[in-house]
């Protein structure tokens, strides 16, 4: 007799289940097919194409209802089974039981619900099935505003699909880059490019904190207290497999439903596939293994021997025009080799991870036409050791060339300026070369591109080899680090003239050859970064040296120092009280006057920092930056108010200097002073910039030392107001801030472009002047503020000085 | 093994590190540019820098006090120092980080 099959969930893996059955033997099993859906299979994962108006569902429809006629199989479509029964054999639809002799659990999975307030008005919608699809194409036609929680495949392929449709979309990304799964950071990174190219909005390390409206969603609010309008809400951060009917008739269900390489649960007469199920500790959310998991199905009910193994899997995202491949594991590892290869001018990137002579793992953007051969590689374990200098190349290339590491300079386009100095850019310099100028020198005379400051005379170099090729040879000039073959100066005026203004840019458009920096070129990078683009980039803690991002020195046996700031060096009893109150309170072992005017609490333990600075913050006291690679102090003498001798306000001047240069951050260390007559008490001439008050005005020094290397002074000019004291000053910061190599003290970087030049542009030219003060005023308006207020109240910072967990305590037994 | 929660991965900031009071001494836990999370000695062999203070790159870390450089897989220091530092095995599960208790100490909590 026939046996009764019972099939619960009409999707893409019971569909392959009975196509093989069919194909095998038409009448081994009477099938009854569920589905919740009111239809029959679909092809789920062009959905997508159906959402963005690329396809209509008719097209996607895998197996239609004359199908299933034709085939004999009984279709309870529309029909929800809510029970199974395993003593009687028998299903419980919700419209009536049916008997089976076998069962086939194919329920899928659910899409995860973050159960955030406001999940569940009506507008807030996840991306599963064709209702869902039809549910935001709907909605598309009638607002303008769509978030998108979730910033994986589905996610994204949303994303795409409502731009497509007209909508303003904003992509909300718990994880620092886009599908961080499939993913490493440069391609996260050129992803997030191509997207954002197309109109799309993302927002990486966004959590949501609630979604918010009354009746229907109106916007989605985050943890950073950011607000954004929405009219349409989707929410695809995961899927979690469809167990319930499993869980309730006790089979064994993990995180999915167990099953053996039979695809059998634990009870043998009842088999699972697809999503729902977990098998050897694997999850799937892919096809192909699903059709694998299928055939074996299929060979199992029909009595033949078949066993299921988990392969490798390889991504792509079907956003048109987003090439991306994954596939395998891209970890690195301590036997692990990497390959990268970047071209920033086609914005390419490939990553592939070696191990043991085999290719274990493989990322790639931008060209993933050699994806197919590296899955092949991956998935039949080659030997690679023959290949491997050329591998990175793909199948067609094995002559040998090496990554450009001119590429970046080759990409810019003729209009990029190159000497900033001067207005040069590239067209100009090239078009001078083959006028005949191919040496620096030539260049220098012919175009004035590197005459001034010269820090762009690496770019220009590189100009030269790239338009004579081998017919020049550029005198060696020192890379930042191993990460990359750009120096520290070449790095600072591609960032401005690519406008590049996240880190990852940098990596990818300068091709670092490692994935993500190291502790020499992250501080620099994260400091030019911020030096450029004050308001677009954001100042990236992690970037920082210990100091910078604690906001205290750290000590040789790992405690910190509190300096607060004494503004010119004058503090009140308050203020000493609230010092030494604190001191008491945190058990403080020593307090030392500077060599900066002020008071040091050393010995402070990490762990009471925040409290410590709250104490001081309700006196008023604010961070002194003592730590800093910014400024620290401007010291002053006694000047006019008491001193017989004084010509100016010396302190006052001091004061409103500290007030208005506080807070920023520069190359290296800034210190300032100020002294009321030539007998100069404050010591103005051994500063980065001082200022020596006379009759007649202010003398405005610049580039002194007195650390390992002693050095004065030299005059930069000299003004006759308090306030034209400050415009220069500001310039003179900000000039600095712009074109110094990070960790160059003044006089070092001004040994290098020459006190001349700084004179041209800011004694001489009152319009620059001008403008780098309000540039520096600008950055100011960022940056001068007091981080220990903000990292003593932003409670989530603050957790972070305090140990995460305390396992020392063993629980009571 | 015996697998403790210690927290969400995101209470460790994205190439940073929190510390966690274990029986043997204080432990860092590092989370890379790639969401991957390593456990360590929060120690540094040289001398005793703070290892969860310093710049987290690659699978790497370099000690704020004097940029040794440890590969946080073996703990090996890298370059011409010499020097390692103990690791324990932990993985993150649902967003959730778990560190194995025996590893670092734990008697099992049955
Ligand atoms: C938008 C989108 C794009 C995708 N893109 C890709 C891609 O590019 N590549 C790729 O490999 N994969 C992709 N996927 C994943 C792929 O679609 C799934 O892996 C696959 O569909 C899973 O098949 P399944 O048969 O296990 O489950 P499903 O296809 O989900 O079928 C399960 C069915 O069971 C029904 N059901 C559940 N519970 C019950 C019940 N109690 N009673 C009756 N019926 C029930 C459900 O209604 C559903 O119709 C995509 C998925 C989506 C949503
Ligand atoms: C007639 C000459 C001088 C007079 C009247 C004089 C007066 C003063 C006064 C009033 C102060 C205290 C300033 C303050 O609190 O900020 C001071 C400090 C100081 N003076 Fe002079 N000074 C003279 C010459 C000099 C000279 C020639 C030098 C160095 C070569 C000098 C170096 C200093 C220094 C280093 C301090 C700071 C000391 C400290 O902070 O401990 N002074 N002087
Ligand atoms: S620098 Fe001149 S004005 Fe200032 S304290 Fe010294 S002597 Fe007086
Ligand atoms: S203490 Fe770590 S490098 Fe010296």
């Amino acid at each position: 007799m026939t046996q009764k099959l019972v099939i619960i969930g009409a999707g893409m893996a019971s569909g392959r289940v009975i196509e093989h059955l069919l194909d095998a033997d038409p009448n081994a099993y009477d099938i009854t097919l569920f589905n919740a859906e009111p239809r029959g299979n679909y092809n789920r994962i062009m959905l997508s194409p159906v959402l963005s108006g690329e396809k209509t569902y008719e097209e996607i429809v895998t197996h239609s209802d004359d199908w299933y006629a034709q085939n004999g199989v009984t279709c309870r479509f529309g029909e929800h089974v809510v029970n199974i029964d395993r003593e009687m054999k028998v299903v419980e639809g919700e419209n009536g039981h049916v008997p089976y002799d076998k069962l086939i659990i194919a329920t899928g999975s659910a899409p995860f619900i973050i159960p955030v307030p406001g999940h569940d008005l009506p507008n807030v919608i996840s991306y599963r099935d064709l209702d869902d699809t039809n549910a935001m194409i709907e909605a598309a036609g009638k607002g303008s505003k769509a978030v998108v929680i979730g910033g994986g495949l589905l996610g994204l392929e949303a994303a795409a699909g409502l731009k497509e449709r007209g909508m303003n979309v904003t992509v909300l990304h718990l994880m620092g880059h886009l599908m961080e799964r499939q993913l490493d950071e440069a391609a996260g990174y050129l992803l997030r490019k191509d997207l954002e190219a197309r109109g799309i909005t993302v927002k990486t390390q966004a959590a949501t904190k609630a979604i918010l409206g009354e009746g229907r969603a109106e916007a989605v609010l985050l943890e950073s207290g950011e607000t954004l309008g929405a009219d349409l809400v989707v929410m695809a951060v995961g899927i979690r497999p469809e167990t319930r009917l499993a869980t309730d008739a006790h089979l064994d269900v993990a995180r999915g439903i167990e099953v053996n390489a039979q695809m059998q649960t634990s009870d043998p007469d009842i088999y699972a596939v697809g999503e729902c199920v977990e098998f050897d500790g694997h999850l799937f959310g892919l096809v192909a293994p699903l059709y694998d998991q299928a055939k074996v199905l299929a060979d199992s009910l029909l009595g033949q021997p078949s066993a299921f193994v988990v392969k490798e899997l390889a991504t792509k995202l079907k956003v048109t025009g987003c090439d991306l491949f994954s596939a395998g594991d891209f970890a690195g590892g301590e036997t692990r080799e990497d390959i990268v290869f970047r071209d920033p001018s086609r914005g390419i990137y490939k990553r592939l991870v070696i191990e043991e002579d085999r290719l274990i793992g493989a990322v790639m953007y931008g060209d993933t036409a050699d994806g197919s051969w590296f899955f092949g590689l991956i998935k039949d374990g080659t030997d690679i050791e023959e290949m491997r200098e050329t591998l990175i190349f793909g199948p067609a290339f094995q002559g040998g060339a090496s990554a450009d590491p001119l590429s970046a300079v080759a990409a810019l386009p003729p209009e990029a300026e190159i000497c900033g100095c001067n207005g040069v850019c590239k067209g100009q310099i090239t078009s001078a070369i083959e006028g005949g100028a191919t040496d620096l020198g030539a260049i220098r005379a012919k175009t004035k591109a590197s005459a001034s400051c010269g820090t762009c005379t690496g770019l220009v170099e590189q100009l030269l080899s790239v338009t004579l090729g081998d017919e020049y040879a550029a005198p060696q000039a020192q890379p930042i680090c191993g990460c990359t073959s750009h120096t520290h100066e070449d790095v600072r005026r591609l960032i401005k003239s690519q406008e590049l203004k996240s880190q990852a840019a940098v990596w990818q458009e300068l091709g670092w050859t490692t994935p993500n920096g190291c502790h020499s070129c992250r501080p620099a990078v994260n400091y030019y970064l911020l030096a450029d683009w004050p308001l677009e980039y954001q100042d990236d803690p992690q970037s920082r040296f210990v100091n910078e991002r604690k906001h205290a020195n750290i000590q040789k046996d790992g405690t910190f120092s509190v300096v607060p700031r004494m503004w010119g060096g004058i503090t009140t009893p308050e203020e000493l009280r609230a010092i030494a109150d604190a001191a008491d309170r945190y058990n403080v072992p020593t307090v030392k006057v500077t060599g900066g005017q002020r008071i040091d609490l050393l010995g402070v333990r990490g762990e009471d920092l925040p409290a410590i600075w709250s104490d001081l913050n309700g006196a008023g006291l604010v961070s002194g930056h003592a730590y800093s690679k910014g400024l620290r102090t401007v010291k002053t003498c006694v000047g006019t108010d008491h001193c017989r001798f004084g010509t100016q306000d010396s302190t006052g001047l001091g004061i409103k200097l500290e007030k208005h240069l506080w807070g920023s951050w520069t190359p290296h260390k800034l210190k300032l002073a100020v002294s009321g007559c030539p007998r100069n008490c404050a010591e103005a001439t051994c500063k980065d910039i001082g200022v020596i008050c006379v009759d007649s005005g202010y003398e405005i020094h610049v580039g002194g030392a007195a650390g390992m290397e002693i050095k004065g002074t030299e005059v930069l000019c000299k003004v006759e107001t308090e306030e034209d004291a400050i415009k220069v000053i500001s310039a003179m910061t900000q000039i600095y801030r712009e074109n110094a190599k990070y960790l160059d003290r003044i006089y070092k970087w001004l040994a290098k472009v020459g006190l001349d030049w700084v004179k041209t542009q800011i004694v001489d030219d009152l319009e620059n002047r001008k403008a780098l003060a309000e540039r520096f005023a600008l950055s100011q308006s960022v940056y001068r503020k007091d981080p220990w207020a903000e990292h003593a109240q932003n409670q989530t910072v603050r957790a972070q000085y305090a140990p995460l967990a305390n396992l020392t305590l063993e629980a009571a037994e | 093994m015996n697998w403790i929660d210690i927290g969400p991965i995101d209470s460790i900031p994205l190439y940073g590190a929190r510390v966690i009071k274990t029986p043997v001494g204080c432990v860092a836990l590092f989370r890379t540019g790639q969401d991957e999370v390593f456990a360590a000695d929060d120690r540094c062999p040289h001398k005793g820098g703070p290892l969860s203070e310093g710049i987290v790159h690659g699978q790497s870390v370099t000690c704020p006090l004097h940029n040794w450089v440890f590969d946080l897989n073996i703990g090996e220091a890298q370059g011409a120092d010499e020097g390692r530092i103990s690791t324990y095995p932990v993985r993150v599960e649902a967003g959730r980080l778990l560190i194995d208790g025996n590893a670092i100490g734990k008697r099992s909590a049955a």
